[in-house]
């Protein structure tokens, strides 16, 4: 099955409606096809092995990941904002490719003959060209159809492939096709090097939801396209919430408020949530369904969500089982099994964390090296965390950012919960930090809130000993104005480990 | 079947793609589904013309059998003359 058959769909069933609205152009499920079909042809006639691209958002993306579908080879969007050495690297690995985007970058860092390097300008219009004598028919879809590099934290990225099998099991479990109805339409920030900038594009055109991509986030823009086109969904990353909410409490973009009546939907996911941040978005947009979904690039994007109802209850509930499920990523799909293991693979009994394993048809767990999958088909996500006894699934961070103190397993999230209650702390992260005596020991990095007094360190420290035990109280605290984070919102411990270790 | 296989009617204009099957025929409005469409089109019999719809999946009882409705038509699908019924999928909220 081939990806590429979403927007056949589509367009056979209304091509021309509108699918996808960037920069102000629309662009129909006929028009967005047939640029597909053209692409397919350029792709097949230039023999490469990927298709890469080298840009934000826009048309292209669409054109590029359904043409390469088509023509059955990979589509590769690379992170553009990776520094000169790395992206180098990266381009070199794909070689053979025809790459699409920013042409005097790719020229500079790879001068290989055999790639085909376009503007997104002219591979539009080149796509858009050869539609009309391209053919209809694409490959049968049983290869890769998307390879992403991961971030690469330790060692040389890894190049995660996902199958056309994964993708389409994780749409037709999740969507119903044309289930949008036509005024709907849904605002896409992420990058499109992102596994949820890829999803929400295969989503979105299942579904029949007009797509307005939005190609360079910042908080007025977000607002300004919500309110222009009438977003009805929209996905954030946990920042761009807390931009958006800071905008709009400040009048929104332009001085105006900005009219989001149509907003029904917010999805989150990509990065840890703050509570008081979700608090505060709840009581923003009364009216709006909240979904926070997690997954992995290994997985096809989600595969555990938290929904509207089971947000509304927690944000008003007393209950503080109920309440906590706010920092919960939710319950599985019913498409994927979820485990919990120790470090010696014994499954582990609710309540008890350990390292979260996902299995199911939309899960790859593959990379162009090897497999991660086991055996029985499970993938280790690397990710920590326990299931509570009504199945609820809580994350406590990556497995490698486990604080081992003396033979002791401490999650990094179990502290930054308890210091986080302090009401002078704005932010909180733990790390590992070198220990003589014990391995490793906890470090506590704390920005103060503005307006407020840096808590005391020895404030701090009792805190912790109070609410949790003796091994879990920090050994160095530090105090900070902003933790560093990634352009998606992910904390980078491994800079706060380089800030104990200066 | 393979799963990915297009299979079209010999009796409407209904297309599915396979994504999971077992051992039978795969039929629609009482006629086998096959990979080439037919030259002359028949009419569906009288209890098996409900119709297909677009983008709904279809199944057996045992979840043998599972096709995807990728061009709707006039005809019912069934598998050794047993009717399929529509997959009944519990909606998600949207999360990407």
């Amino acid at each position: 099955m081939n990806i590429a058959l979403f927007l056949e769909m589509a367009a056979d069933t209304a091509p021309d409606r509108i699918g996808l609205v960037c920069d102000g152009q629309r662009w129909s499920y006929a028009d967005l096809l047939a640029g597909a079909r053209g692409a397919a042809a350029l792709i097949r006639d230039s023999g490469c092995a990927h298709v890469a691209l080298l840009d934000e958002s826009s048309e292209a993306a669409a054109m590029a990941l359904f043409g390469a579908a088509l023509a059955g080879v990979p589509y590769v969007p690379l992170n553009y904002r990776l520094a000169d050495a790395d992206l180098g690297a990266l381009l070199e690995r794909i070689t053979p490719a025809l790459i699409v985007g920013d042409v005097d970058r790719v020229r500079r860092l790879c001068p290989a003959e055999s790639n085909i390097v376009l503007t997104r300008a002219a591979f539009v219009e080149a796509a858009q060209a050869r539609a009309v004598d391209a053919p209809a028919e694409g490959e049968d879809g049983e290869g890769i159809a998307i390879q992403l590099f991961t971030s690469g934290t330790t060692a040389a990225p890894k190049a995660a492939i996902l199958r056309h099998a994964n993708l389409v099991s994780y749409i037709l479990g999740t969507v119903e096709f044309a289930a949008a109805p036509e005024e709907d339409a849904a605002l896409v920030s992420v990058p499109p090097y992102h596994i949820a900038g890829i999803a929400a594009l295969l989503s979105s055109i299942y579904a029949m939801r007009r797509i307005l991509m939005l190609p360079a986030f910042s908080p007025e823009a977000w607002l300004d396209l919500a309110a222009d086109e009438g977003a009805s969904n929209a996905f954030v990353v946990p920042t761009m919430l807390a931009r958006i909410i800071e905008t709009m409490a400040k009048g929104g973009a332009k001085g105006r408020r900005p009219d989001l009546s149509a907003l029904r939907a917010i999805a989150y996911g990509g990065g840890k949530m703050p509570t008081e941040l979700i608090h505060q978005a709840l009581e923003l947009f009364p009216a709006t369904g909240f979904t926070n979904a997690y997954g992995l690039t290994e997985t096809s994007s989600t595969i555990a969500l938290l929904g509207p109802d089971e947000h509304r209850a927690a944000h008003g509930s007393d209950d503080p089982i109920v309440r906590a499920r706010l920092g919960s990523v939710g319950r599985p799909l019913p498409t994927v099994e979820i485990e919990i293991r120790d470090e010696d693979g014994a499954v582990l009994p609710p309540g008890q964390a350990g390292e979260i394993y996902v299995r199911g048809e939309q899960v790859s767990g593959e990379y162009r090296e090897r497999s991660a999958l086991d055996a029985d088909g499970w993938f280790p996500t690397r990710d920590a965390g326990y299931i509570d006894a009504d199945g609820y699934l809580f994350l406590s961070g990556r497995a490698d950012d486990v604080i081992v103190r003396g033979g002791e397993n401490i999650s990094p999230g179990e502290i930054e919960d308890v210091v986080m209650t302090h009401p002078a702390v704005a932010e909180a992260a733990a790390v590992a930090i070198p220990s003589h005596e014990w391995g490793e020991a906890v470090g506590l990095i704390v920005v103060p809130r503005a307006g407020h007094d840096a808590p005391g360190e020895e404030e701090l420290k009792q805190m912790v000993r109070a609410r949790l035990r003796s091994s879990r109280v920090p050994e160095r605290v530090l105090f900070a104005d902003a933790l560093p984070y990634n352009e998606m919102g992910k904390l980078l411990r491994r800079e706060i480990k380089k800030l104990f270790a200066a | 079947m393979k799963p990915g296989t297009k299979l079209k009617s010999a009796m409407c204009d209904t297309e599915v793609m396979v994504i999971r099957s077992g051992a039978g025929t795969i039929e629609c409005g009482g006629a086998a589904m096959g990979e080439a469409k037919p030259d002359a089109i028949g009419t569906p019999a009288p209890d098996l013309a409900a119709g297909t719809l677009m983008g709904k999946r279809y199944v057996d009882a045992a979840g043998t059998f599972e096709l995807l409705c990728v061009k709707p038509g006039k005809g019912s699908l069934s598998v050794d003359g047993v009717a399929l019924s529509i997959k009944d999928a519990k909606p998600l909220p949207a999360s990407d």
